[in-house]
C-alpha cells in the first residue's frame, strides 16, 4: 500500500547575504532566504501563489560572480553564492525601475511603492512632462469588475492566474509588444465577449488595482472606501460541497469584497464567481 | 480545454489556408461537419493540446494567403488546434509581419535601417509613399533591417495569395519598389548571392568557398564540392569524437556571445533528459548583419549537413531551423535542400545507411528581432510569444519544449564542416589563440564592396576595411550592429577578434562592419538606433519596456543640442542605460544603450 | 424582439417573524414571543406526526441541535436535508460498500493522481475550485476521462469524452468491469484481499459485452474499451461523480456500480486512488455527519445499533426510536398519506427545489401545520403558518461546515444580521424550552464540544485546532495526531483482523430511467448547473452576472432545425407532469434527442415542472436528471434575447 508522500527530504544549501552565512533547502529563491533572514526586498511581480515571472526587475539583487543583477525572486540560491542586497549598484537599477514605472503608469493604489520611491529617492518628474504613459481609461464594461490599465505594471500575474497556473480559462493574454504591450483579452474586446468566467482570480493577484471589484472602484471614486475601517472575516462559501474559504471584507455591515486566504489547502486563493461575488444576497436588506 | 470562440466565421479561403497547413479537421470540435460519431465519443486531452507548436506556421498560413488575420480565421486556427483565442491573439499582435486589422494583399516593407537609411532609404520611402497611397492596393510599412545591407536601400514586398509571391528590390529606387509591389512576379530576379562576396571564387575560402560556386539547388553539386564528407567522417568517429574536435578546434558562437560550441554540445548530449532537440538560429535580425542569408541561399545544403553532424553529436533526432520572416528567397532554398536531402536519405530515419535518424523542420521567424534571443525563439517555435525567458535554467538543460537543446547560429554551424574535414589542429591553426578559424564579416555603408567577407580572426578592420574599399571622409564605424559600438577612424588597428575588440573596450558581436562618412549626422543615426530597440523591445521586462522609450525621448531632445544643452540628459541616458544594462532579463535590454554610450564617449557626439 | 430583462427574481432578507391564522390571509408581523408560541403549539400538536427538513446549507452545529430537537423533542427520526435530493445514494452507496459515507479522497489527491475519470459531473461549472485541483492533476500529466451526456466544459478537458444515453451508466460501469476482468486487468490481490461477492459480480457482468454496451449506452465499444483500459492500467485513479450518477431513480445503484470499478482496479484505500462525490451544498456531508438524516445519529452512527442508541439516550436523557425514520422522499409521501400533520422546515425550498414541484406544493398545503425558518420568504415560506427569519449561516454565525473531502472548517459571522432575525440554534432552542426541553449552549463552540463527545470521528477537533491547521478531515479520533488524507486504509492491511470488514461488490442492476421516450415525448431532458447560478436561484439571483442569460430549453443544431426553431424563440416544452413556456438555446454540446435545462430560474421557468418525482428506492432521490418531454413552437412566434 502506498503512503501519502512527503517527497525526498530537501538538503540544505549554505550561502552568504549581506555577508552573513545562511541556509536554504534547496529550490528555495534567493528571496526567499532573504525573507526567512529578516531582510526586506522590494517586490511588485512576485506573487506568493504563483512562478516568479520576474518582469518588474525590481528585487534584482548582486550575485558575486554574475555579469548582471539577478532576480531575488525567481534565481535559486545555490551553494557557496554570495548575495548582496543593498549594493550601490542594485539600489540603482531599483531606484531607475520604481522611475520607469512611475513616470508611465499611475502607481496610487499599488501598496508600499510610495515608501519606496523616497526610500530609493526616485523622482520619475525627472523624464520630463512629455514622457510617455501608458494612458489608458478604465473599462467598466460589466457589473462586476474594473480594468484600469493606467495602473497596469504588466507583471503578468493576471495572466498567469488566467492560465495554465490556476484557472486555466485563459481569457486575457500580453497582447502587442513592447511599450504598447498591453493586457487584453481576444480581439482585444470587451470582457463581456471574452472567455472570461468573472472568477476574480485575476483580481487577487493584481498588486497595483489595475484590476478591482467594481464595489471598490465605485466606492473609491465616490470616495467612501475606507479600508481601515474595514473587517476581514474568513468564513467557508456556502455555494457547493467544496468548501472554498472565503475571507469577507466588510465596512459598515456591508460585504465590499471577498478574498480568499493564499494558503489554504482547499482555495490555494482562488474562488469562483458565486464565491467572489454572490453575497450580495445576506445584504438584501430592504 | 474548453475554449470559447466568439460569432465570427473563417472565410472559405482563411479556412483552406488552415486546412492545407493542417489537414482536414477530423471531427466537428475541431470544425468539420457535425456527425453522429462526434457526439458519442471525442479525443482530446495531451493530444490535443500538443499542438500549440503549429500555431506560427498556422498564422502564417493565413497571413500569407489573405494578407492579415481576421477574428474568424484566428478563432478556426484556435479550434483546430486547441489553442486559447486570447493567447494566440497575443502571438499574433507579437509579430510586426502579421496583422489582426484589414490591410492589402500586398505589403512593400522598405528598410529604414543604418544602412538603408545612410543609402537614401527615407527620400525612398518619401517617393513611395506618394506613389503608393491610399486605394493603390500596397501597404507601404517602414521595416527594421532587411538583411540587404549591400545592396542598400531595400525593399521587400509580399503580395499575398496562393501561393503568397514575394519580390525584393534592392538597390531600390522609387521605381523599382512600386514595380516590385505592383507586379512581384515581373519584378526582375534578384542577383545571384555570389554578388554578396566580393571575394567569391577564392579557393582558399572554408566558409564562402562554395558561394558562386555551386548550384545552389543541386545536392549533386554540393557533393561534387566536397559536401557530406564531414558527415562521413563524424560518423566514422562517433558522437564524443564530434564533440571532441570541435572543442579542440576552440570553435565559439557566432551569433555574438562567444560561448564555446563543444562545451555546450558536451553539456547537451549529457543532459539525461530526453528528447534532445537541435536549433539553428537562422533569425538573423541584427542590423547590417546578412551573412547567414548568404550562406543560405548560396550554399544550402552546408547547412543541412552541419546541423546533421551536430544533432548526430548532441543526440537529437529532431532539429528546427528558425529562419527569418524577411527572407524568401533563403527559405525557398533550405526548403528545397532539405527536401532534397529527404529525398536521397540525407535526413530521414537512416542517414548514410548508418542508421541514425535525424529530419529538420523549417520555422519562419515573423518579424521580431529578440526571437534571436535563443530562448525567445524557442517562445516562438512553440506557439508562444517570443518572449525570452530568465536562464538559469539554460537550454543545455532545459531548452525547446523544456528539452535539453543545442541552440548554434548558422555561422557557427557551418564551421564545423571544415573542423571535420581539415581537423581541429589545423582549424586551431587558424586565427589567433582564443580567436580561432575564419570569421565572416558584413561590410555595407561606406564602402565600394560592400557584402561579406571571410578572413580569419586577426585581421584588422582596417585591412578588412581596406578589401572592401572604405571610402572617404569616414567618420564612424560601427561594429556589431546596434548592439554593438561604435570605434573611431584612427582606431583601424583594433585586431578583428573576441579578445581584441574586448581590449579596445568595443564589442565583435554577429560581425557588422558598418561603415559611416560624415555626412551622415550621428545623432540621427543613434536615434535610428534607439528607435529600432523601442520597436523591438518585447515588453516583458520594465528597464527594457520604458528604458528604451525613455532612451529614444532623451535622444530626441538633444538632436539638434551639444554640449551643457545635452549634459541633463546625457546624464538620464547614463543612469537608465545602466540599469538596461543590469537589471533586464534579455541581451536585447542589456545591449539597448551600447552604441549611444560609444557613440557619446568615443566619438563625443553631442560635443 | 422583446428585450429579456435578464435580473432574475431577488428575494429580500426577512427581518421579523410573520405569522396568519389561517392559510388564506396574508402574513401578519409578529413578536418572537408570539411566533415561537404558535410554533410550539402546532408542533406540540402533531407528535407523532412529525417531520423536520434540516438544512444542508447551515452550520454542523446547527444541524445537531435540529436533529437532536426532532430525536429528542418531538421524539421522531423524520429528520432530513435536501440532502435527499442530491446525494443521498452517494452516501448509501459509500455507505453500503465501505461502513462509511464520505468521498474517500482528498482534493490534493486528485492533484498527484495519474488518471481522472468524472462521470457524471460538470466539476468545471458546478464544483470549480474542486476542477482547478484537477487541473493541477492534468498539468502534474494526469489524464481524464469524462462521462456525460452532454460534452460539458469539463469534458472539453478529458482525453476522451463519453456520450452515453441519459441512465446507461450501469451498462457502462458494467462494461468496463467485464473488459478489466477479461482483458486480465483486475486487482486480484486487493480482490482477494478485500472485497466479497466477486464471483457473483463476475457473472453479473459477464453479459455486458462491449458491443452490448455500446448499443444500450451508444457510446463505440472502442472509446469504452479505452476507458476501462486507462483506469485499470494506472497506477493511481480518482473516480469522481456528482448529480448525473445520483439523481436517477436508481441512484444508489448507480453509485454502487461506480465503486465495484474500484475494488476490482484497487483504487480505494491508497494515497491518490480513491472515489469522490462532489457535493452540492456546502455542508451537505456535514448534515449526515451531524444525523440530520433519518437513520444515523451524530458522527454517522446507526440507530439501528443498540450500543449506539444507549450511548445517545444516556447523553441526551432521553428514549431514541429503535427504527429509522421516514426520509425526505417518504415524508412527502406520507403528507399525502395524511400520517405527517407538521412540518418545520428550516432553510430548504422544497417547492421549488423537489422533483414534480406542483405536486411538493400540494402536499405541504395539505398539512396541518407549517414552520418555514429561512433568511428570505421563500416560495415554500409563503405556504407556512410561521415563518422565522433566520441568520445566514455562512456569513451571519459561528460554527462550522463539512466539504466534499470531509474537511470540517470554521464558519464565522462576518457581519450583523438583519432586523431581529436570529440564530437558528437559539431559535431552536427556545423551541425546546417551550415544548419543554432546557437547552444552554453558550455558544456554537459549546454545541460542537458537546457533538465531540458523542463523535468519535470528530472528537479530536478542537475548534482551536480546526482554527490551525484551516480545517480537519475526519476521521480524527485524536486530539494529537491526524490521519492520512485518504480513507479505507484498512482495506490493504496484512492482517485480516485489521483489515475490518470487507468491501461488497453491488450487485445492481440496469434499469432504465422510468419517464421512458416515445413518440408523444420524444426529448430526453436532462437537467443540470450553470457556473453562475445555484440551486433555486435564491441566493445567487441577487449579483450581476454578466454570464447569466436566464433560463432556456437548450436544443442541439440539428433539433432546433427540426422544429423550425431559433435562439431566443419560446417554445412550449411539455413533459407527462407538466408544460412551461421557455426560451430556445442552440448548444452544439448537445445531440439529437437531447435537451437541457437548469432549475436556477423558478420564478421564470419551473423546470421541475417537467421532472419525474420517480424515487430510488434506497437514498430517495428523485430522477431530475431523465424526463421525457416534447417542443412545441408556439403559434405566434415571440423572441427574447
Amino acid at each position: 500500500m502506498t503512503v501519502t508522500s512527503l517527497g525526498i527530504p530537501r538538503r540544505l544549501l549554505e550561502f552568504t547575504i549581506d555577508g552573513e552565512p545562511v541556509r536554504a533547502p534547496e529550490g528555495a529563491t534567493i528571496l526567499d532566504a532573504c525573507r526567512s533572514a529578516g531582510k526586506d526586498v522590494p517586490t511588485l511581480c512576485q506573487g506568493d501563489t504563483l512562478t516568479p515571472k520576474n518582469a518588474c526587475r525590481v528585487c534584482v539583487v548582486e550575485v558575486e560572480g554574475a555579469r548582471t543583477l539577478v532576480p531575488a525572486c525567481s534565481r535559486k540560491a545555490e551553494a557557496g553564492m554570495e548575495v548582496r542586497t543593498d549594493t550601490e549598484r542594485a539600489r540603482h537599477s531599483r531606484k531607475i525601475v520604481l522611475e520607469l514605472l512611475a513616470s508611465s503608469v499611475d502607481l496610487s493604489t499599488t501598496p508600499e511603492v510610495a515608501g519606496w520611491l523616497k526610500e530609493y529617492e526616485a523622482k520619475p518628474d525627472r523624464f520630463g512632462p512629455d514622457a510617455a504613459r501608458v494612458d489608458e481609461e478604465p473599462r467598466v464594461d460589466n457589473d462586476l469588475y474594473v480594468r484600469d490599465y493606467d495602473k497596469c505594471i504588466l507583471c503578468y500575474k493576471c495572466v498567469d492566474a488566467c492560465g495554465d497556473q490556476w484557472q486555466n480559462t485563459f481569457a486575457i493574454s500580453v497582447v502587442g509588444r513592447g511599450f504598447d504591450a498591453r493586457i487584453a483579452v481576444e480581439h482585444d474586446g470587451p470582457l463581456t465577449d471574452s472567455a472570461c468566467v468573472y472568477c476574480g482570480n485575476c483580481i487577487e493577484v493584481c498588486p497595483t488595482g489595475a484590476l478591482s471589484f467594481k464595489s471598490e472602484f465605485d466606492m473609491r471614486a465616490a470616495g467612501t472606501w475606507n479600508e481601515p475601517a474595514q473587517t476581514e472575516t474568513t468564513t467557508v462559501c456556502a455555494y457547493c460541497g467544496v468548501g472554498c474559504n472565503l475571507t469577507l471584507h466588510v465596512q459598515d455591515n456591508e460585504i465590499v469584497k471577498v478574498t480568499s486566504p493564499h494558503d489554504n489547502p482547499v482555495t490555494h486563493g482562488n474562488l469562483c464567481i458565486k464565491g467572489r461575488f454572490g453575497y450580495q444576497h445576506v445584504q438584501n436588506r430592504d | 480545454m474548453d475554449l470559447h470562440f466568439g460569432d465570427s466565421k473563417p472565410t472559405d479561403e482563411e479556412r483552406a489556408a488552415v486546412d492545407t497547413l493542417l489537414g482536414p479537421p477530423e471531427s466537428s470540435w475541431e470544425g468539420a461537419d457535425r456527425s453522429d460519431a462526434d457526439l458519442r465519443w471525442a479525443r482530446g486531452g495531451r493530444a490535443a493540446r500538443d499542438r500549440r507548436d503549429l500555431l506560427l506556421p498556422g498564422l502564417h498560413a493565413v497571413n500569407d494567403r489573405i494578407g492579415w488575420i481576421s477574428e474568424g480565421a484566428l478563432d478556426y486556427l484556435c479550434r483546430r488546434l486547441t489553442v486559447p483565442p486570447a493567447e494566440a491573439y497575443g502571438v499574433a499582435t507579437f509579430y510586426a509581419m502579421f496583422s489582426v486589422k484589414p490591410r492589402p494583399a500586398t505589403v512593400l516593407h522598405v528598410c529604414t535601417d543604418l544602412a538603408c537609411a545612410a543609402a537614401g532609404a527615407s527620400e525612398l520611402c518619401a517617393g513611395v509613399e506618394a506613389r503608393l497611397g491610399l486605394g493603390s492596393g500596397v501597404s507601404v510599412e517602414r521595416s527594421p533591417c532587411l538583411g540587404l545591407c549591400e545592396r542598400a536601400p531595400a525593399a521587400l514586398a509580399i503580395t499575398a495569395g496562393d501561393p503568397v509571391r514575394t519580390a525584393v528590390s534592392a538597390p531600390a529606387t522609387v521605381e523599382r519598389a512600386v514595380l516590385a509591389a505592383s507586379a512581384p512576379d515581373s519584378a526582375p530576379e534578384e542577383p545571384s548571392a555570389a554578388l554578396a562576396v566580393p571575394q567569391a571564387g577564392d579557393p582558399s575560402l572554408m566558409l564562402l568557398g562554395r558561394v558562386g560556386v555551386v548550384d545552389p539547388a543541386s545536392l549533386d553539386d554540393y557533393r561534387a564540392h566536397g559536401g557530406y564528407t564531414a558527415l562521413r567522417q563524424a560518423f566514422a568517429i562517433g558522437p564524443a569524437g564530434v564533440i571532441r574536435e570541435v572543442t579542440d578546434a576552440g570553435l565559439v558562437g557566432r551569433g555574438g556571445a562567444a560561448f564555446p560550441t563543444g562545451r555546450k554540445w558536451q553539456a547537451t548530449a549529457a543532459a539525461p533528459d530526453h528528447p534532445h532537440y537541435l536549433v539553428c538560429n537562422a533569425d538573423e535580425s541584427e542590423p547590417g548583419t546578412f551573412k547567414d542569408r548568404v550562406v543560405m541561399e548560396g550554399d544550402p545544403y552546408s547547412l543541412v549537413e552541419a546541423m546533421t553532424i551536430a544533432a548526430y553529436a548532441v543526440g537529437a533526432h529532431q532539429g528546427y531551423l528558425y529562419l527569418r520572416g524577411e527572407y524568401p528567397r533563403a527559405l525557398h532554398r533550405m526548403e528545397h535542400a532539405i527536401g532534397q536531402a529527404r529525398a536521397r536519405g540525407l535526413l530521414g530515419d537512416d542517414i548514410l545507411g548508418q542508421g541514425y535518424a535525424f529530419d529538420i523542420e523549417i520555422r519562419r521567424g515573423a518579424g521580431a528581432y529578440i526571437c534571436g534571443e535563443e530562448t525567445a525563439l524557442f517562445n516562438s517555435i512553440e506557439g508562444y510569444r517570443g518572449e525570452p525567458r530568465s536562464k538559469p535554467p539554460f537550454p543545455v538543460e532545459k531548452g525547446l519544449f523544456g528539452k535539453p537543446t543545442a541552440e548554434n547560429n548558422v555561422e557557427t554551424l557551418v564551421n564545423v564542416l571544415p573542423i571535420l574535414t581539415i581537423g581541429a589542429p589545423a582549424y586551431a591553426a587558424i586565427g589567433t589563440a582564443k580567436s580561432t578559424g575564419p570569421k565572416l564579416f558584413c561590410v555595407s555603408g561606406s564602402v565600394d564592396r560592400p557584402g561579406i567577407y571571410e578572413l580569419p580572426f586577426g585581421a584588422t578592420l582596417g585591412e578588412l576595411l581596406d578589401l572592401a574599399g572604405v571610402r572617404d571622409r569616414l567618420r564612424a564605424v560601427l561594429l556589431g550592429g546596434a548592439a554593438g559600438g561604435f570605434v573611431r577612424p584612427d582606431e583601424l588597428d583594433i585586431p578583428l577578434t573576441f579578445e581584441g575588440t574586448r581590449e579596445a573596450g568595443t564589442t565583435l558581436g554577429s560581425g557588422v562592419v558598418l561603415a559611416f562618412d560624415d555626412t551622415v549626422p550621428l545623432p540621427r543615426l543613434l536615434l535610428r538606433i534607439a528607435e529600432f530597440f523601442r520597436d523591438e523591445s518585447c515588453g516583458q521586462c520594465v528597464p527594457c519596456r520604458v528604458g528604451t522609450v525613455r532612451q529614444e525621448e532623451a535622444l530626441h531632445r538633444i538632436v539638434e543640442r551639444t554640449g551643457a544643452d545635452a549634459a541633463a540628459d546625457i546624464t538620464l541616458l547614463r543612469e537608465v542605460g545602466r540599469a538596461m544594462k543590469d537589471a533586464s532579463i534579455c541581451g536585447l535590454g542589456q545591449t539597448a544603450w551600447n552604441a549611444v554610450e560609444s557613440a557619446i564617449d568615443r566619438l563625443g557626439a553631442y560635443e | 424582439m422583446t428585450k429579456r430583462d435578464r435580473t432574475p427574481k431577488t428575494y429580500t432578507r426577512l427581518q421579523y417573524p410573520l405569522v396568519r391564522d389561517s392559510r388564506d390571509e396574508p402574513f401578519r408581523r409578529a413578536t418572537w414571543d408570539e411566533a415561537l408560541d404558535r410554533a410550539a403549539r402546532g408542533l406540540g400538536a402533531a407528535r407523532g406526526a412529525f417531520g423536520l427538513f434540516s438544512c444542508a446549507r447551515a452550520t454542523n452545529e446547527m444541524n445537531y441541535v435540529a436533529q437532536k430537537f426532532a430525536r429528542v423533542v418531538m421524539g421522531t427520526n423524520n429528520v432530513d436535508s435536501c440532502n435527499r435530493t442530491c446525494h443521498a445514494p452517494s452516501v448509501a452507496g459509500l455507505s453500503a460498500a465501505f461502513g462509511s459515507g464520505g468521498g474517500t479522497s482528498s482534493y490534493a489527491e486528485v492533484e498527484h493522481t495519474d488518471l481522472v475519470v468524472m462521470w457524471g459531473s460538470n466539476a468545471r461549472f458546478a464544483h470549480p475550485i474542486f476542477f482547478q485541483h484537477v487541473l493541477k492533476g492534468i498539468r502534474n500529466g494526469a489524464r481524464m476521462y469524462a462521462v456525460d451526456p452532454r460534452r460539458t466544459s469539463t469534458a472539453e478537458w478529458a482525453e476522451g469524452w463519453l456520450g452515453l444515453n441519459v441512465g446507461t451508466d450501469i451498462p457502462m460501469a458494467h462494461a468496463i468491469g467485464r473488459e478489466i476482468i477479461r482483458a486480465g486487468l483486475a486487482n486480484d490481490a486487493f480482490i482477494e484481499r478485500a472485497t466479497t461477492n466477486f464471483e457473483e459480480y463476475r457473472q453479473l457482468v459477464e453479459p455486458w459485452t462491449l458491443s452490448l454496451a455500446e448499443k444500450v449506452t451508444g457510446v463505440p465499444a472502442a472509446a469504452i474499451r479505452e476507458l476501462a483500459h486507462a483506469y485499470a492500467r494506472a497506477e493511481r485513479a480518482q473516480l469522481c461523480w456528482t448529480l448525473g450518477i445520483t439523481e436517477h431513480h436508481n441512484g444508489t445503484d448507480n453509485v454502487r456500480a461506480l465503486i465495484n470499478l474500484s475494488l476490482l482496479t484497487g483504487h480505494v484505500g491508497r494515497f491518490g486512488s480513491g472515489l469522490q462525490p462532489l457535493r452540492g451544498q456546502n455542508n451537505v456531508q456535514g448534515g449526515g455527519d451531524m444525523g440530520a438524516i433519518p437513520n444515523r445519529l451524530p458522527g454517522f452512527q446507526d440507530i439501528l445499533d443498540p450500543d449506539t442508541r444507549l450511548k445517545f439516550e444516556s447523553a441526551w436523557d432521553t428514549v431514541i426510536e429503535p427504527h429509522y425514520g421516514l426520509n425526505l422522499t417518504e415524508m412527502f409521501e406520507a403528507m399525502e398519506e395524511g400520517s405527517l400533520k407538521a412540518v418545520y422546515c428550516i432553510g430548504e425550498n422544497p417547492a421549488q427545489s423537489e422533483a414534480d414541484s406542483e405536486q411538493a406544493v400540494r402536499r405541504m398545503r395539505a398539512l396541518d401545520f407549517l414552520v418555514v425558518q429561512d433568511i428570505f420568504l421563500t416560495k415554500t415560506a409563503e405556504l407556512a403558518d410561521v415563518v422565522l427569519p433566520a441568520t445566514a449561516g455562512w456569513a451571519e454565525t459561528e460554527g462550522t461546515t463539512t466539504n466534499s473531502e470531509r474537511r470540517v472548517q470554521r464558519v464565522r459571522a462576518a457581519v450583523t444580521p438583519p432586523g431581529e432575525a436570529r440564530e437558528d440554534i437559539d431559535i431552536l432552542c427556545d423551541l425546546a424550552s417551550r415544548l419543554g426541553h432546557q437547552w444552554k449552549y453558550a455558544d456554537s463552540e459549546a454545541v460542537w464540544n458537546e457533538l465531540r463527545s458523542v463523535s468519535p470521528d470528530h472528537y479530536g477537533m478542537t475548534y482551536e485546532r480546526l482554527e490551525e491547521h484551516q480545517g480537519i478531515q475526519w476521521p480524527c479520533p485524536e486530539t494529537d495526531r491526524i490521519e492520512p488524507t485518504y480513507l479505507h486504509g484498512r482495506l490493504w492491511d496484512a492482517d485480516p483482523a485489521s483489515r475490518g470488514r470487507l468491501a461488497p461488490f453491488g450487485l445492481v442492476q440496469h434499469d432504465p430511467p422510468v419517464d421512458l421516450t416515445d413518440e408523444r415525448f420524444p426529448i430526453r431532458l436532462t437537467t443540470g448547473r450553470r457556473l453562475d447560478s445555484y440551486n433555486t436561484g435564491v441566493q445567487s439571483g441577487s449579483f450581476a452576472s454578466p454570464l447569466r442569460r436566464g433560463e432556456f430549453v437548450e436544443l442541439c443544431p440539428e433539433d432546433a432545425e427540426r422544429y423550425g426553431v431559433v435562439v431566443g424563440e419560446k417554445v412550449q416544452v411539455s413533459s407527462r407532469r407538466g408544460a412551461v413556456v421557455a426560451p430556445v438555446w442552440v448548444d452544439p454540446a448537445l445531440r439529437p434527442g437531447l435537451a437541457f435545462m437548469t432549475m436556477h430560474f423558478p420564478d421564470e421557468v419551473d423546470t421541475n415542472q417537467l421532472t419525474i418525482e420517480a424515487n430510488c428506492p434506497i437514498a430517495g432521490t428523485a430522477e431530475f436528471k431523465a424526463s421525457a418531454i416534447r417542443i412545441e413552437k408556439l403559434p405566434v412566434a415571440i423572441q427574447v434575447r
